[in-house]
């Protein structure tokens, strides 16, 4: 069998061309189906940060090509306590936000997890405030929050809680709780719906278990559901701190920042800087400022989400 | 360790009931295997036992106390689960030892405890791995080890074999026998596998459709069904059943399908011409001149037996026989029923006829 084999192989090899190369190297197919993702990556996602990084070193304005200025702008806004107001801002905004999102979204996730009527029609319920476009819903609080018309302030004065209107975005405490209470509102589905999920991964006879080993409700969850998921809280709180932390929309609709900057965030900021005055060098140096942040958030979820030891090891399922 | 008592007890989801009265007595230190086909309510009942679903109506009592509106973790009972519902982020000791650290046991005693369990069961290495680093067999032990440890008045046991490959369901078995030997501790044991039910077993339910068919020894079960759903049920290869009618002229015989006449050691009274169905087991049949004529269709050697599948009157029966017969396709061999080892059951009904 061998003998006649080889010789048959052998006129292949000498045939070999690019072609023929092409389509038998692995690596290099591999290569070429991983282009168009790389291109996407490169053209969409490296190229602009990269650009926005380099803006920040120069003093670029709308319609004047910028020279190269090193960390001028970054000397700037060291001394500008307006971007360490909204540096405060962006990280009360977040953590605030990103705490009761959590809170509210394993609440309604556990809720939603039990056997009750109407399961499936709560459950696209709860997804609603994450359908509506952003801008819309920030244009709902906003009418909510206004001064005059307010529904919460024309509610509170008809049951006499209250004589005069809440001025919720003129007054600096009351304009960041309500931008809070909006980003939650939008926020809290996503969560809920994750963590919903992460949840019925749990096989209920785990629950069945520990029942009969004489385990209470608080236990079940303290014991059995919170470790089981904290894989997914890792990743659901590492998308929600990163998008609050980068949101725009919802503050630029309701506040543009104010009143007195009080709701201003990095995002905002530099917007307002780089877009609406024009300097698009100082702007860009707000932006990448918010780097670190997030890279300390992506950190803190890159060591939350390896693999813990209980999930290591071979599957013999 | 305690009794059981299920009395009458009727389990309905809906409008749908699925346990229609079962009554299962258990003394103290049985081993009771609940087996039957699936869907007949036997895990239904195995879980109203444990707690985990609601008792419609009936009784059921651990020891002298009825326990029908008792939380789980106060029945004082364990549970071996199918898929064994071990703790994925738990240790084995961790696994072993949550229901003593629930009940807020010192850590001297959880260890102790877990230790003592862990060398019963050859654990004791295992003590530090996570379940996912386990095979199939050591997380079926690790299942159990969490039942041992908490020393409970009774076991429960849901189709623990049934995710175990052949070999290791086998050895799970003796191990699991010799358990219940060394604690002695009631055990309730659910199964689909009658061999299971047959070689484990104190006392075997057999149940179909919600109802209990017949309970007793497994050879008790073997020797005398009490109808032909049992008779089928229990025995592999499964008894034979063959379709005809009692005759009684001087002596009883049966007359099966296309007339071919069997033996029969003595016939119902009164019986001349009912419809009956003759069973008979394979190991049962031996080869006499005067038995009925059949002609092979298949012959499996199993080494230590020969199964030789033939036709009488049309109808294909079994016959296992431990000597070696050279047989081929299409041999014309006569196969003799012993007649005091012949079931006879009501073709309507399928209750048993004979003595």
């Amino acid at each position: 069998m061998a003998d006649v084999a080889i010789p048959r192989a052998k006129p292949q090899m000498s045939e070999d061309n690019a072609w023929t190369q092409l389509k038998h190297n692995r690596n290099w197919l591999g290569f070429w189906f991983m282009v168009p993702a790389m291109a996407f990556l490169i053209f969409f996602l490296a190229y602009p940060l990269g650009l926005g990084i380099w803006l920040s070193f120069t003093d670029t304005r709308i319609g004047r090509v910028g020279h190269f200025v090193a960390t001028e702008n970054y000397e700037w806004l060291w001394d500008d306590s307006i971007f360490w107001l909204s540096v405060f801002n962006t990280l009360l905004y977040t953590f605030v936000a990103s705490a009761l999102k959590f809170a509210i979204g394993l609440y309604l996730a556990l809720l939603l997890n039990e056997n009750m009527p109407f399961k499936a029609m709560l459950r696209a319920m709860v997804l609603i405030p994450f359908i509506v476009p952003t801008v819309l819903s920030a244009l709902a609080f906003w009418w909510i929050f206004d001064s005059q018309f307010s529904i919460i302030s024309w509610s509170l004065r008809h049951l006499g809680l209250i004589d005069q209107n809440i001025n919720f975005l003129g007054d600096t405490t009351w304009a960041r709780i309500c931008v809070i209470f909006a980003n939650i509102w939008r926020g809290v589905p996503f969560v809920a719906i994750t963590l919903l999920a992460g949840l019925q991964t749990v096989s209920p006879s785990l629950y069945e278990a520990a029942t009969l080993d004489g385990a209470t409700r608080w236990q079940n969850f303290r014991y059995i559901t919170y470790p089981l998921l904290t894989p997914i809280i890792a990743v659901v709180m590492t998308f929600s701190v990163l998008f609050t932390f980068t949101d725009f929309q919802l503050i630029w609709a309701m506040t543009r920042g104010g009143p007195v900057n009080a709701t201003h965030l990095m995002a905002t900021l530099s917007y307002q800087r780089a877009i609406i005055a024009g300097q698009l060098g100082e702007g860009a140096a707000i932006s990448s400022a918010m780097i670190p942040f997030l890279l300390a958030a992506i950190m803190v979820s890159w060591f939350g989400l390896q693999r813990r030891k209980w999930q290591q090891g071979e599957n013999n399922d | 360790m305690s009794s059981v008592q299920i009395r009458d007890v009727r389990k309905s989801f809906g409008n749908f009931e699925v346990l229609h009265g079962v009554t299962v007595p258990i003394e103290d230190g049985q081993f009771v295997v609940l087996v039957g086909p699936s869907g007949c309510g036997k895990s239904t009942l195995l879980r109203m036992l444990a707690g985990l679903e609601n008792i419609t109506s009936g009784t059921i009592s651990i020891g002298d106390r009825v326990v029908n509106n008792v939380q789980p973790k106060e029945r004082d009972i364990a549970m071996v689960f199918q898929n064994y519902a071990l703790y994925p982020h738990m240790t084995v000791a961790d696994n072993m030892g949550f229901s003593l650290k629930l009940r807020n046991a010192s850590a001297d005693e959880i260890n102790k405890r877990v230790k003592r369990a862990a060398e019963i069961l050859a654990l004791a290495p295992l003590l530090d791995r996570y379940p996912r680093q386990l095979s199939g067999g050591q997380r079926q032990r690790v299942a159990m080890g969490r039942a041992i440890v908490r020393d409970p008045q009774v076991f429960l046991f849901d189709e623990p074999l049934s995710n175990l490959d052949a070999k290791l369901r086998v050895a799970m078995r003796t191990e699991i026998k010799e358990l219940h030997q060394r604690l002695k501790t009631t055990t309730v044991y659910v199964t689909h596998d009658q061999i299971e039910a047959m070689t484990m077993a104190d006392k075997i339910v057999v149940m179909h459709d919600g109802i209990v068919e017949q309970m007793g020894t497994p050879l008790e079960l073997y020797d005398k069904p009490d109808n032909q759903f049992v008779a089928g049920f229990i025995g592999s290869p499964a008894m034979n059943f063959l379709k005809g009618h009692v005759r009684v002229n001087g002596v009883a015989t049966f007359e099966g399908p296309n007339g071919v006449k069997l033996p029969l050691k003595t016939a119902p009274a009164a019986s001349d011409g009912r419809p009956a169905v003759y069973g008979v087991r394979p190991e049962h049949f031996t080869i006499a001149d005067d038995g009925a004529e059949a002609e092979i269709v298949v012959v499996e050697p199993t080494g230590s037996e020969t199964q030789v599948f033939a036709k009488i009157g049309g109808e294909q029966v079994v016959a296992v026989f431990r000597e070696r017969h050279q047989f081929n396709p299409g041999d014309k061999i006569r196969l003799k029923p012993d007649p005091s080892l012949v079931h006879l059951f009501d073709d309507a009904t399928g209750k048993r006829l004979n003595a």
